[in-house]
């Protein structure tokens, strides 16, 4: 019994530790990042284009714009080849073919952000700076918002998937029935019952795709470009917040007010993925809480 | 046109955009895992895999990377077991300690949903500080902190998905013999092998391909690390850092670890899926 009852406390102490390292992230970045926040007002750190760490300027725009870019062409370009193919695996697949898809699927989600990086590389920067951009622009080297839009979009593809055909299934069984036994077709019961019943569940699932695709570093760092400044198109080169951090972690030590600046950086990246994985994965409990 | 052909049209429109979806899905499957393999294949020799990198090696001299096969290999082992010592037990208490309306479980999962979300420059930033905090400097020990923390909720949420299917009845079955709570956990643990198996897979996979945690706070170099305190070298940073070079051989290199990386964690797939489908056949 005196086992049970220790075996008890500790494990409730692991349970309450997990709980508190949310926490605990955010308070040492936060801590981390007050100095360059007593230096600089918050409005003027998030609105200011000028990046120089040298003199002591700090302004994120150019790379929360570059953020928003790469995120919404990958979102953009995932969303619907993610939604047909979940449709398609949940409403009309037969099981021979789901054999094949979700093996494919694996593999998608398994590969290291630094292959899909390899591969951008020798794939997608190519083929912009050859094909895609002379129709547009006279040069591009091809390391663009575009090119990390699109490895960025691939990466979210199971993700996306996963997700939709998780709150596809929480629709119960009779309700398509009824549908079906009305005459629908089952297109006309996939978006008029299926789709309507679980909106909610859909934009809940992008909105967690949206933090996944923010935070990805090594793949965009490979294929962005990583030149500051405000892109004026998706084919001039852009620098995410990640890879921001991740480009000049090393330097900055010999420079409180720089490594102050870039935990601020981390402190932005995790306010807004931990904003919109609480709002969506609520949705989803509820959702899946309505099904059983 | 009348109603019904108009039900048929769009049937057969949807269902054409359906398999253009798939047919996408399929061809980047594909195209990534052809690119890596033909590029590695041809940069890929035994010397790799077994000649440590020397002075002239970034220079397109001789050797490989198996220091950072061996710097991945340690840190995902030692992570993976502390990974595993943390998470079983809290899954255990999730499901068999606390009721299934309990709030505390809920805020649990919650928590660790969120967590895997958090991205991994976010905990290589903050685990980063924890070590300077510490007086740590890059090291194995801060590569397998920061991996054990970013794989910690990925167990957990895995394997709790796992074990809430799982029957209660065999609980009560256990209690009614007598058993501790605390004996009752050999019962569980042998229920869910299956998806402890899966959700270990699942969290080396992640933590093998994992660069950007890593890259401050395991470094990176050229020697295999003897103790805890040393830097060691990883595979997703081995491609990264010489992807870029200018010459020839070591990009070569680095085709030849993205191959090394792919092939394990292609590896990890297959049999994640393999054990899914054999077990979920003689389920309850």
């Amino acid at each position: 019994m005196v086992k049970d009852k220790l075996a008890q406390s500790v494990m409730l102490g692991l349970c309450l530790f997990s709980i508190l390292m949310v926490v605990t992230i955010a308070v040492g970045l936060y801590l981390k990042s007050s100095p360059v926040l007593e230096n600089k007002s918050l409005w003027s750190l998030l609105s200011s284009s000028e990046w120089r760490p040298m003199k002591g300027e700090f302004g994120f725009f150019p790379f929360i714009i570059g953020t928003v870019w790469v995120t919404v062409l990958a979102i953009a370009m995932a969303f619907p080849i993610s939604l047909f193919t979940a449709i398609y695996l949940t409403e009309y697949a037969k099981s021979h073919v789901k054999k094949f898809v979700f093996p494919a699927l694996d593999i998608l989600a398994g590969l290291p952000s630094v292959i899909y990086g390899v591969w951008g590389v020798l794939v997608i920067v190519p083929w912009i700076s050859n094909r895609f951009a002379p129709h547009f622009v006279d040069f591009s080297s091809g390391y663009t918002i575009l090119a990390a839009g699109i490895v960025l979009g691939i990466m979210v593809i199971p993700l996306l998937v996963s997700l939709f055909i998780e709150v596809f299934s929480s629709v119960p069984m009779e309700l398509r029935e009824a549908s079906l036994a009305l005459g629908a077709t089952r297109w006309q019961t996939t978006h008029k019952v299926v789709l309507r019943k679980t909106l909610s569940g859909v934009a809940a699932a992008t909105v967690l795709a949206v933090s996944r695709a923010m935070g990805e570093t090594i793949a965009v760092l490979m294929v962005c470009g990583c030149v500051i400044g405000i892109p004026k198109s998706i084919l001039d080169p852009g620098y995410p917040i990640p890879a921001l951090i991740a480009n000049n972690y090393g330097e900055m030590l010999s420079m409180p007010l720089y490594e102050s600046a870039l935990m601020f950086a981390a402190l932005i990246l995790f306010a807004v993925v931990l904003v919109f994985n609480l709002l969506s994965r609520i949705i989803l409990y509820r959702l899946e809480k309505t099904q059983q | 046109m009348d109603i019904k052909r108009k039900k048929q049209v769009s049937e057969w429109a949807v269902k054409t955009v359906m398999w253009i979806s798939m047919s996408i899905v399929f061809l980047l499957v594909f195209s990534v895992i052809w690119t890596i393999f033909s590029k590695g294949c041809k940069a890929m020799s035994w010397s790799m895999l077994t000649k440590l990198p020397t002075a002239g090696t970034y220079l397109g001299g001789e050797g490989g990377f198996p220091n950072a096969i061996v710097g991945s290999l340690y840190i995902v082992g030692a992570s993976t077991v502390l990974g595993l010592l943390v998470s079983i037990p809290v899954v255990f208490y999730l499901n068999v300690y606390l009721k299934t309306s309990s709030k505390l479980a809920y805020w649990l999962r919650l928590a660790c949903d969120v967590l895997f979300g958090v991205p991994s420059i976010v905990y290589g930033a903050f685990g980063f500080t924890i070590m300077i905090f510490f007086g740590l400097r890059t090291s194995l020990l801060g590569g397998i902190i920061v991996i054990t923390m970013l794989i910690i909720p990925i167990f957990i949420r895995t394997m709790d998905e796992a074990t809430r299917n799982f029957p209660r009845e065999i609980l009560d079955a256990s209690y009614a013999l007598g058993a501790t709570r605390w004996e009752t956990l050999k019962v569980v643990v042998r229920q869910i092998a299956p998806g402890i198996a899966t959700a270990t897979l699942l969290s080396i996979g992640r933590a093998i391909g994992d660069a950007a945690s890593v890259m401050f706070t395991a470094g990176y170099t050229d020697s295999i690390p003897t103790s805890l305190s040393q830097p060691a070298a990883t595979l997703p940073l081995a491609v990264f850092f010489q992807l870029t070079s200018p010459i020839p051989e070591v990009v070569d290199r680095a085709y030849a670890a993205a191959l090394v990386l792919t092939i394990i964690v292609l590896i990890l797939s297959i049999s994640g899926r393999f054990i899914t489908n054999r077990f979920s056949k003689n389920k309850l």
